[in-house]
C-alpha cells in the first residue's frame, strides 16, 4: 500500500456534530417537499408532515434505546432487541401481502429467523469476530441490515408466488392431471418467485459503488472512518445480505408453495375451470 | 346398485348400464359444494368401461364439477366414487391420474416444443413416472405413437408449442394425456374453442381412440349434436342433479319429460 494511502487509512477525522438547530434547518428541506405537494395538489402534504414527525420521533426513540442497550451492555438485552427487530420485520413483510395469513406469518418468521440468525452467526464469529460475542455496537446494526434485506426478499417472494400460482392455475392443474408431484406442477411459479426476490440483490451487487454509495459505507465515512475500512465493511454487508436474502427466499418460497396444495395434490387457489 | 334409482323427482329416462358393459366409475350419493353453492347433489350413476359417455346440460349444471371428481382434481364433500371396484381415494393419487387422463377446455401448452410437451408426461411424476425404465429410443417411440393416435402430423414434433393452431394444441393435449397409456380420458369441452370442422375431426379421433384403444371416454360437451354423434351413453345434468341417463339414442329419442326434451332439442 503506498504511504499516502496508508496514512489516509489511519486518519480518523473528528465528526461534525449536528445540533438541534441544525436539525431544524434540515426540516426546511421537508418544507420544500410539502410545498411541491401542495403546489401540484398531490394531496400528500399531510402525510409528508406526519412522515417527517414519525421519522424524528422513531429515530429519537431508537437512539435512546440504543444508548441504553450500549450502556448496560447485557447479552439478554441485545437478544431482546434483535428479537424485537425480527418480529417487527416479519409483521411488516406479511402486512404487505394480498393473501396475508397466520400460516404465512409463521413461514416468514421462521425463514427470517433462520436466515438472519445463521448469517449473523457466520459474520460475527468468522468475519468480524465480535468481542464480546454479544457486542451491541456490531450485532444490532449488522442484524438490522440483514433483517431489512430478508424482509424485502420474503415479501417479494411470497407476493410473487401467490400471484404466479393464481395466474397459472390452468398450467398447474394440467401438470397435476398428468400425475406429477406438487413440486413439479409449481416449478414455474417457484422459479419466478425466487428470481423476483433475488433480482434486487443481484442488481445491487452489480452496481454497488458505481451507481450507489451504500448507506452504511457513507455513514462510516461521515463518522470519520477511512474509506478503505468502510468499503471492507460494505463488502461484508453486501455478501451477508446476499446470503440472508437467498436463504429467506428459498425457505419462504418452498414452504409457502406447500400451502397451495392439499394432501391429495389438489390446487387450493380458486380455479377458473371450476365454474361449469 | 346405483342405477335404477330416481335421483330427481322430475327425471327423464334413467336406464341401467346396457348389458355387456361394466362400470368404470360408480358414483353414489355424491355432493359437491363450491364457494358455498351446491353444484352437485345426490349424484348416483355408473359410467361404462370402454365406451364414450357424454355429460350434457346447461351452463352451471355441474358438468365440469362432476368431471373433475373423476381424477381427483377435486374431491366431493360427501358421497362415494368407485373406480374399477375400488374407492377412488384408495388409489395413490398420482397413479390414479396416470390411469385417468384429463383434457382441459382450453389447451395448456408447457414451455418448449411439442416433443417437450409430450415427454413431460414421461419425465415428470415422481415415483409414478416410468422414466427410470425408459430409454431415449423408447421415449421417442412413445411420442411418435401418441402423436399418431392423436392424428398429429409428425413434422410438428420440433415446433414450439405456442406456434400451433387451436386444434393442433388440443391434439397435443390429447396426445400428452395418452403418453401415460391411460384407461380413461376425461375431456372437458375439448372442442369449445374450435371451428365446427376441426371439432368434428377431433370427435372422429376420439371415437376411433375409444374403439381401437378400448379407451373409456367421459366428455363434457355443450354441443348436443356432438354428444349425439360421438357418444354411446349420455347423462343429462340439471342444476347439479342427473335428470336423464342411458344409451345416447334412447336419451335423445325417447325422453318424454317436456323440459328435458326441450333442452335436448335446442340444437335441432
Amino acid at each position: 500500500m503506498p504511504p499516502f494511502v496508508e496514512s489516509a487509512a489511519m486518519v480518523s477525522r473528528s465528526i461534525l456534530e449536528v445540533s438541534w438547530v441544525d436539525l431544524a434547518w434540515a426540516g426546511g428541506l421537508m418544507l420544500i417537499a410539502v410545498g411541491i405537494s401542495h403546489w401540484q395538489k398531490l394531496g400528500l402534504a399531510q402525510r409528508l408532515v406526519i412522515g417527517a414527525i414519525r421519522t424524528v420521533v422513531q429515530l429519537m426513540l431508537v437512539g435512546y434505546v440504543l444508548v441504553y442497550i450500549f450502556a448496560l451492555d447485557r447479552w439478554y438485552l441485545v437478544g431482546v432487541a434483535l428479537l424485537g427487530m425480527l418480529l417487527v420485520a416479519t409483521k411488516a413483510a406479511v402486512n404487505r401481502q394480498f393473501r396475508a395469513s397466520r400460516t404465512l406469518l409463521m413461514i416468514t418468521g421462521v425463514a427470517m429467523l433462520l436466515a438472519s440468525g445463521l448469517t449473523l452467526l457466520y459474520i460475527s464469529t468468522l468475519v468480524v469476530r465480535v468481542t464480546p460475542w454479544y457486542n451491541p455496537q456490531y450485532l444490532i446494526p449488522l442484524f438490522g441490515m440483514i433483517v431489512g434485506s430478508a424482509m424485502n426478499a420474503a415479501a417479494i417472494a411470497a407476493e410473487r408466488l401467490a400471484s404466479e400460482m393464481a395466474a397459472r392455475t390452468a398450467e398447474i392443474e394440467a401438470y397435476l392431471a398428468l400425475g406429477t408431484t406438487a413440486q413439479q406442477a409449481s416449478q414455474q411459479p417457484v422459479r419466478q418467485a425466487l428470481r423476483a426476490a433475488l433480482m434486487p440483490t443481484v442488481n445491487g451487487l452489480m452496481v454497488v459503488g458505481i451507481v450507489t454509495l451504500p448507506g452504511m459505507m457513507t455513514g462510516q465515512i461521515l463518522a470519520g472512518a477511512s474509506p478503505l475500512i468502510a468499503i471492507r465493511y460494505q463488502i461484508v454487508v453486501a455478501f451477508m445480505q446476499a446470503a440472508a436474502v437467498a436463504i429467506t427466499t428459498a425457505i419462504v418460497t418452498l414452504w409457502y408453495r406447500r400451502t397451495f396444495f392439499t394432501s391429495a395434490l389438489q390446487l387450493k387457489v380458486p380455479t377458473h375451470a371450476a365454474a361449469a | 346398485m346405483a342405477l335404477g334409482a330416481q335421483p330427481h323427482n322430475e327425471a327423464g329416462i334413467i336406464q341401467p348400464l346396457p348389458s355387456g358393459l361394466t362400470a368404470a366409475f360408480t358414483l353414489k350419493g355424491v355432493r359437491q359444494v363450491k364457494d358455498g353453492m351446491t353444484v352437485l347433489d345426490g349424484i348416483e350413476l355408473d359410467i361404462p368401461h370402454g365406451a364414450i359417455t357424454a355429460l350434457v346440460g346447461r351452463s352451471g349444471a355441474g358438468k365440469t364439477s362432476l368431471l373433475r371428481l373423476l381424477n381427483r382434481l377435486d374431491d366431493p364433500v360427501s358421497g362415494d366414487i368407485v373406480y374399477r371396484a375400488r374407492a377412488i381415494t384408495h388409489y395413490p393419487v398420482q397413479e390414479l391420474r396416470r390411469h385417468v387422463g384429463f383434457v382441459f377446455q382450453t389447451p395448456v401448452m408447457f414451455p418448449g416444443t411439442v416433443r417437450d410437451n409430450l415427454q413431460a408426461a414421461l419425465t415428470l411424476g415422481g415415483a409414478a413416472a416410468p422414466t427410470c425404465v425408459l430409454t431415449h429410443a423408447d421415449a421417442e417411440r412413445r411420442v411418435a405413437a401418441a402423436m399418431a393416435l392423436a392424428e398429429l402430423d409428425g413434422t410438428l414434433c420440433d415446433r414450439d408449442g405456442d406456434r400451433l393452431s387451436g386444434g393442433q394444441k388440443q391434439r397435443v393435449n390429447i396426445a400428452r394425456a395418452l403418453m401415460t397409456s391411460p384407461d380413461v380420458l376425461l375431456m372437458d369441452e375439448p372442442t369449445s374453442a374450435l371451428d365446427p370442422e376441426t371439432a368434428d375431426r377431433l370427435m372422429e379421433t376420439t371415437r376411433r381412440l375409444s374403439q381401437e384403444q378400448h379407451l373409456t371416454v367421459v366428455m363434457v360437451t355443450h354441443r348436443l349434436s356432438e354428444a349425439r354423434r360421438t357418444s354411446d351413453m349420455t347423462i343429462v345434468l340439471e342444476r347439479g342433479r342427473v335428470v336423464a341417463m342411458g344409451r345416447t339414442t334412447d336419451v335423445f329419442e325417447n325422453t318424454t319429460n317436456p323440459r328435458i326434451r326441450a333442452f335436448l332439442e335446442t340444437e335441432r
